[in-house]
């Protein structure tokens, strides 16, 4: 009788194992890497919540044991903004994949790095829609060949990190699911920061996109990961885009400061309305106030 | 002597070779055998060589496998009451 | 419960619907509102804006309606009352978050104050062509509350039922406005707090190990709990069983979307608000809803002066449809007339209802402007022939 267990066996909801994600898939890896990172800052796991969208990476809000979301597709930020607006103590990650976040969520994602909401978005990236049978992207790379694009994919991809430095993003950075501890060390300083962050983490698809593209296994694309990634830390994010099998630079890209959306929500209001500002610290349902309480 | 001792969840594994590849001591190897779903898990080929870094476990999508560091006062026969196969 | 007198601006006020909606959320405990501009409907939060920096709460501007429907559900799970606000264009782009909100049973509001359609249609001018969207709307089986008001009293007054059914049927309702309704001024008497009567969130008390997000009992109606209460609980729109968990089974479909049905069509009664007048020995009467019925009042006084039996049936609650009522009133009729701001909508549901023992006749109107009472009398005289 094993008395020792998985040291994240607490964080998954083990009434769901196996999991649906294909033998090789990074998935799992990333979510290994992200229990680490909770252990290591010693988050309090009551006040965590994890929000996701659609799609393979989309379903791991379903096997992690917190406060957990599984949304539509594209809408696991703004449904996190409002989370995080309503309980502004809690600790609010959205974890999803490349095509939920950058494609039918792009719009979404461009805004809260705007806004700086203070979320972390983990952003798995296997550079295809892997749940729908492997379909383009926007970060499909060059030449790749798709269900939608079986010629080989022509239009250039979004290079994630660039986009989301621009639109805002406190901090950014990209690793691999080869880089397991660098990943684990990345999503707890995220934990530390306050404002919109953004972790992208290059993963293996190896039923779809590697397989369709003779790149091979997920074992292979991890040895890939291994050869050709070059850690870059502060590298200008326009130069860190990807090509099929060309290097991956990867590396912390952006680590700064600015005022979160709640910081300056709450300056404006009481710059303006001074002693008639009522903060709430968030937003209630009215159960704790039924008399002339003033809450906080 | 072992500093380390692997736990493998059998019914989790999907064969993705990934810890197999990226123990830095070699200690394991996929086995012949099956598991319910047709999987071929790993198993411990040296154990000695095991440190108990736990590269395996970070490593493992499936949540499958898992090392921890043996306490140097223990003898491994303590230890493995203490860990094993399940 | 009784309200926050802090959301209650008690008092006589001349206000226009779409004022007094924003006064209504406030009373009925509405804390959180995500929205974006739409006429006519954009004043409701332009209000809650002001309002809400005084009285405790968060109002956020999205980036489009496809964010406002969404992150007013991430509020409700976060702990808050929230609503949204929007008409014809904004209202389909979030059809597909009004049935997330019904298939995770989350409790909120989604006022549609209905203007010209299709499309972009009449931004500025009245139509009620939204109707059978508010039921239909989005994809699959599922059932939702709308509540029509008729005048800037019963935006008020049904805001706050509309978040009370929210509350006690953890379900999405739609508060059918309409641009005439929204844009008339009238008086409004705002009562004190302690006589607003406020469902509070039907939130657990069970332990960590009991509790099951998705389990009911007699009533069908779960109860709820918010992210960081420590229950660790999963939500997902994926068909899923008592735990929360996606099972994706005919069995788990079957029990849990009739179950989504049965809790509202069994409480039919409750939920059917209506106002009959003058119904018994009618041989015409007229059914009618919003701005419509104010038409439709002064077409009826009009016949009645002239001799005819009519008789008044207002939806107040157009959705659950009381189907009850008008069946038992067709019985004992010659015939319905339903005037409507659209090219006939609930008229449909009216000639279902009646199953043949009764007339029913369309006064149809493509939307721009309401209805002439000469129109609604025309109808109502050739019913009674």
């Amino acid at each position: 009788m094993n008395s020792i267990l998985n040291p994240v066996e607490s964080f998954l909801r083990t009434d769901r194992m196996p999991h649906i994600w294909c033998p090789g898939c990074g998935i799992g890896t990333t979510v290994n890497s992200f229990a680490r990172a909770l252990i290591e800052s010693k988050i309090d796991l009551q006040s965590l919540a994890l929000v996701s969208g659609i799609g393979c990476t989309g379903r791991v809000a379903g096997y992690v044991k917190l406060d957990s979301f599984h949304t539509t597709h594209g809408r696991g930020i703004p449904f996190a903004t409002g989370l995080k607006l309503a309980n502004p103590k809690l600790n609010v990650v959205v974890y999803s994949g490349d095509g939920d976040l950058s494609a039918i969520g792009g719009n979404h994602l461009i805004h809260a790095a705007r806004r700086n909401i203070d979320l972390k978005v983990i952003c798995v990236n296997n550079l295809i829609y892997a749940m729908t049978g492997g379909q383009t992207a926007p970060t499909t790379p060059d030449h790749a060949i798709t269900s939608t694009s079986p010629y080989g994919a022509f239009e250039p991809a979004f290079n994630l990190p660039h986009l989301v430095e621009a639109a805002g993003a406190v901090y950014v950075a990209r690793w691999t699911t080869f880089h397991v501890r660098q990943l684990a060390r990345a999503i707890s300083e995220a934990f530390q920061k306050k404002g919109f962050s953004f972790i992208e983490v290059i993963s293996p698809c190896p039923t779809l996109y590697q397989r369709r593209n003779r790149l091979g296994d997920g074992l292979d694309t991890m040895k890939y990961y291994k050869e050709k990634s070059k850690i870059r830390h502060g590298a200008p994010t326009s130069e860190v885009g990807l090509t099929m099998t060309g290097e991956i630079v990867v590396g912390k890209f952006v680590d700064r400061d600015r005022p979160d959306y709640s910081a300056l929500m709450h300056a404006q209001l009481e710059a303006s309305l001074g002693d008639r500002y009522v903060d709430c610290d968030g937003a209630c349902d009215g159960s704790a106030c039924s008399e002339e309480t003033v809450c906080s | 002597m072992a500093k380390g001792q692997v736990s493998i969840i059998v019914e989790r594994c999907k064969s993705c070779g990934f810890c197999v590849e990226f123990c830095p001591t070699k200690v394991l190897a996929l086995s012949s055998a099956f598991n319910s779903k047709g999987y071929h898990p790993p198993h411990v080929i040296a154990p000695e060589k095991c440190s108990g870094c736990d590269l395996c476990g970070m490593y493992c999508p499936d949540f499958a496998i898992y090392a921890h560091k043996l306490t140097p006062a223990k003898g491994p026969a303590q230890n493995k009451e203490a860990a094993g196969e399940s | 419960m009784k309200a926050d007198p802090r959301g209650v601006l008690t008092g006589t006020h001349f206000l226009d619907g779409d004022h007094a909606c924003c006064e209504g959320a406030l009373a009925a405990g509405a804390r959180f509102a995500a929205g974006y501009p739409i006429t006519p409907s954009t004043e409701v939060v332009e209000r809650f804006a002001a309002r809400v920096p005084t009285v405790g709460g968060c109002f956020i501007q999205m980036e489009d309606e496809l964010a406002a429907s969404i992150t007013l559900q991430g509020a409700v799970w976060g702990g808050a009352k929230a609503f949204t606000v929007t008409s014809g264009p904004g209202f389909s782009l979030m059809m597909e978050h009004i049935g997330y909100a019904a298939m995770t049973e989350t409790p909120c509001v989604f006022v549609d104050v209905q203007r010209g359609g299709p499309s972009t249609g009449l931004p500025t001018l009245p139509a009620q062509a939204d109707m059978m969207q508010a039921r239909w709307g989005s994809h699959g089986d599922y059932e939702i509350i709308a509540l029509c008001p008729n005048s800037p009293q019963e935006c008020f007054d049904l805001t706050v039922r509309a978040f009370n059914f929210a509350e006690e049927f953890r379900v999405p309702v739609m508060l059918m406005m309409d641009e005439v309704v929204g844009h008339m001024t009238e008086k409004v008497v705002i009562p004190p707090a302690d006589k607003i009567e406020v469902v509070p969130r039907k939130r657990t008390q069970k332990s960590t190990d009991q509790y099951l997000p998705y389990a009911t009992n007699g009533d069908m109606v779960p109860e709820i709990a918010h992210a960081g209460d420590g229950y660790k609980f999963h939500v997902t729109g994926l068909t899923h069983d008592e735990r929360g968990y996606p099972n994706m089974t005919p069995q788990t479909q079957d029990k849990l979307v009739r179950r989504l049905q049965n809790k509202i069509l069994t409480a039919v009664d409750r939920i059917s608000l209506y106002e009959e007048e003058g119904t018994d020995n009618a041989d015409v009467i007229v059914v009618s809803y919003g701005i419509t019925s104010r038409v439709a009042q002064r077409a009826i006084d009009l016949a009645r002066a002239q001799g005819l039996r009519v008789g008044k049936f207002r939806l107040i609650t157009a959705w659950p449809f009381p189907e009850e009522h008008i069946r038992n009133l067709a019985a004992h009729t010659k015939a319905f007339v339903v005037p409507e701001l659209n090219l006939g909508q609930m008229v449909h549901e009216v000639e279902r209802a009646a199953g043949g023992k009764a007339r029913t006749i369309s006064v149809s109107h493509a939307g721009g402007s309401v209805h002439r009472p000469e129109d609604i009398l025309k109808a109502i005289v050739e019913a009674c022939r």
